[in-house]
């Protein structure tokens, strides 16, 4: 009987292992691509960063140093939840548009481990993507951040990671629900996380309502977090207040992300959705 | 789940199986119309053996093939694979079934080794096991061992269903779904891909579930035939059965006979289930 579980969990995760591989080989295939995309990410995040620069110009008092600091990384996080984003939202929709999502459906493997695995490459790709964004535009406006604890930084956001995860595996399952519209519903989800997380601005100075909705988001933790260790040097163990409601929200996201995904997929194979139309 | 009790010797088993596809009305608000894409179907197929389902555009032979891979939800009666329930033993189904499919269906820019290699990844074969094997199953399916890797999308629908076929095979399958298979192939791709159908059925102990437009290809290649019309399986028997019940010189006489249509050639069997879905 043991043996057989222990057979069960090593073939899931080799199939774990096949959804990581397959991102890579797609990675590689499509990296000027992605390099082109970069270029945009790292311009739009300096439009972003500038208006620092912008207030000082036009006679405001702000600690420049310290506000490029906040907003970088607001862009930086914003910049590492659409591409978690994506990556989930690709799972159905561009499998759909390949035409390949109906042999994966009928792979023996656990909805839970294919999505683990498109997971596990997006917070990869992504923690590298955010990385490189970050040291990119720290040296173009020569930041200094000499108390910074990038390494608690690095894993406020991992442990966010797992809460963004279960909300991404909520939204990817939209494409099969509305194969037109669904990929684009993602972004709204993206959206309204940050609108009510702090990405450039204190949750204070938000409506009240507005920052009630804000304690439920793990972006908001996640920024307070980044920005606590990055700014003031905090080390982890000061972080708990962050940690705890992450842990929290991703024990709740990610059971929620699979229910929700069964009940999409449910409902594609009672409809004849998995198949691409046109 | 454990699979209930059967006959030794049966591999499928499909029960009154019944499937509707909806759509919205657009004449009458809040409206739908539906349409039953297979209706009551009834038949089993023994273990190694190779069944040839013949039916015109929309008759149900994709809808069924579904089913029996855990695609579709039925909407009534069972369909048992080895004893195992598609509805509610779905992940032991997935096990033992494969499919190849009118499209091919890959990542266009992967290569033909990259495409099997995570594919065989989901079955829970390491890159160790298949290091070897999927050159000599591509070898085996007549591919070109200095295409392998060449992105898909450089390569003939007839190379590409090759790799279909070596996808599905590759994971050594039960029961092994063909839905036209050869639909849109140039006639030398199609014979060779006949050719390996009829190797696998010599030399595998694979269950083949067929489902065509070719009269030819279902005579030379089945044991038995089946046709399939407007959702509803009229017969299914051997050819000359067949044949002798309608009264019929050959298979499209016979054909002609039971559902009172002429056999078109070739089309989409999706074309009218995706109206419907």
């Amino acid at each position: 009987m043991i043996g057989g579980a222990a057979a069960t969990l090593r073939d899931e995760l080799i199939g774990l292992g096949g959804v990581v591989e397959r991102n890579v080989y797609l990675t590689r295939r499509y990296i000027w691509w992605d390099v082109a995309f970069m270029v945009w990410t790292i311009a739009n995040t300096l439009t972003i960063v500038f208006i620092a620069k912008g207030i000082e110009a036009t006679g405001g008092s702000i600690d420049v140093n310290r506000t490029t600091t906040q907003l970088l990384i607001g862009a930086v996080v914003w910049a590492y939840l659409g591409i978690l984003f994506e990556f989930m939202t690709e799972t159905v929709a561009w499998e759909r548009w390949e035409g390949t999502i109906e042999y994966t459906f009928m792979a023996p493997l656990s909805r839970a481990m294919h999505l683990a695995g498109q997971g596990v490459f997006a917070i990869s790709y992504g923690l590298l993507r955010a990385v490189f964004l970050f040291t990119v535009c720290a040296l173009f406006f020569d930041l200094s951040m000499p108390d910074a604890n990038f390494l608690a930084a690095f894993l406020v956001l991992a442990v966010a990671s797992i809460s963004f995860i279960g909300i991404g595996v909520m939204t990817s399952v939209l494409p099969l629900i509305s194969p037109e519209k669904g990929t684009q519903l993602g972004f709204v989800a993206q959206g309204t996380l940050l609108v009510v997380s702090g990405v450039y601005y204190p949750v204070e100075v938000l409506p009240q309502w507005m920052q009630w909705i804000a304690k439920f988001s793990p972006a908001t933790y996640a920024l307070e977090g980044a920005r606590e260790a990055i700014l003031d040097g905090a080390p982890l163990s000061a972080m708990w207040d962050e940690i705890w409601p992450l842990l929290v929200i991703g024990a709740i996201s990610i059971p929620l992300g699979l229910w929700v995904f069964h009940r999409g997929e449910l409902y594609a194979k009672r409809h004849g959705k998995l198949k691409r139309s046109g | 789940m454990k699979a209930v009790p059967r006959r030794l010797d049966v591999a499928i088993e499909v029960d009154e199986l019944r499937k509707e596809f909806r759509r919205r009305d657009g004449k009458r608000r809040g409206a739908q119309r539906k349409r039953v894409a297979l209706d009551s179907v009834s038949f089993t197929m023994e273990k190694g053996e190779t069944v040839a389902i013949l039916g015109q555009n929309g008759s149900g032979k994709s809808t069924l093939v579904r089913l029996l891979s855990t695609l579709l939800l039925p909407d009534g009666g069972t369909a048992r694979i080895l004893g195992h329930d598609v509805l509610t033993d779905g992940r032991a189904v997935r096990r033992l079934v494969n499919r190849v499919s009118v499209e091919a269906s890959f990542f266009k820019k992967m290569s033909a080794a990259e495409n099997l290699g995570y594919a065989a990844r989901y079955y829970g074969m390491t890159s160790k096991e298949t290091r070897d094997k999927i050159p000599a199953i591509l070898e085996r399916v007549g591919f070109p061992s200095d295409r392998r890797d060449e992105p898909m999308e450089n390569l003939s629908r007839g190379m590409q269903q090759k790799v279909a076929l070596a996808r599905a095979l590759l994971t050594s399958p039960v029961v092994l779904l063909l839905d036209e298979p050869t639909t849109g192939l140039d006639p030398r791709s199609k014979l060779e891909v006949q050719e390996f159908i009829r190797e696998i059925r010599e030399t595998h102990d694979s269950t083949i579930l067929l489902c065509t437009h070719d009269l030819a290809e279902a005579e030379t290649l089945a044991d038995r035939v089946g046709i399939l019309d407007r959702g509803r399986l009229l017969a299914l028997e051997l050819v000359d059965d067949l044949k002798c019940r309608y009264r019929a010189e050959t298979l499209e006489e016979a054909f002609f006979a039971a559902t009172g249509r002429e056999f078109e050639a070739e089309g989409d069997d999706d074309d009218d289930r995706e109206v419907f879905a």
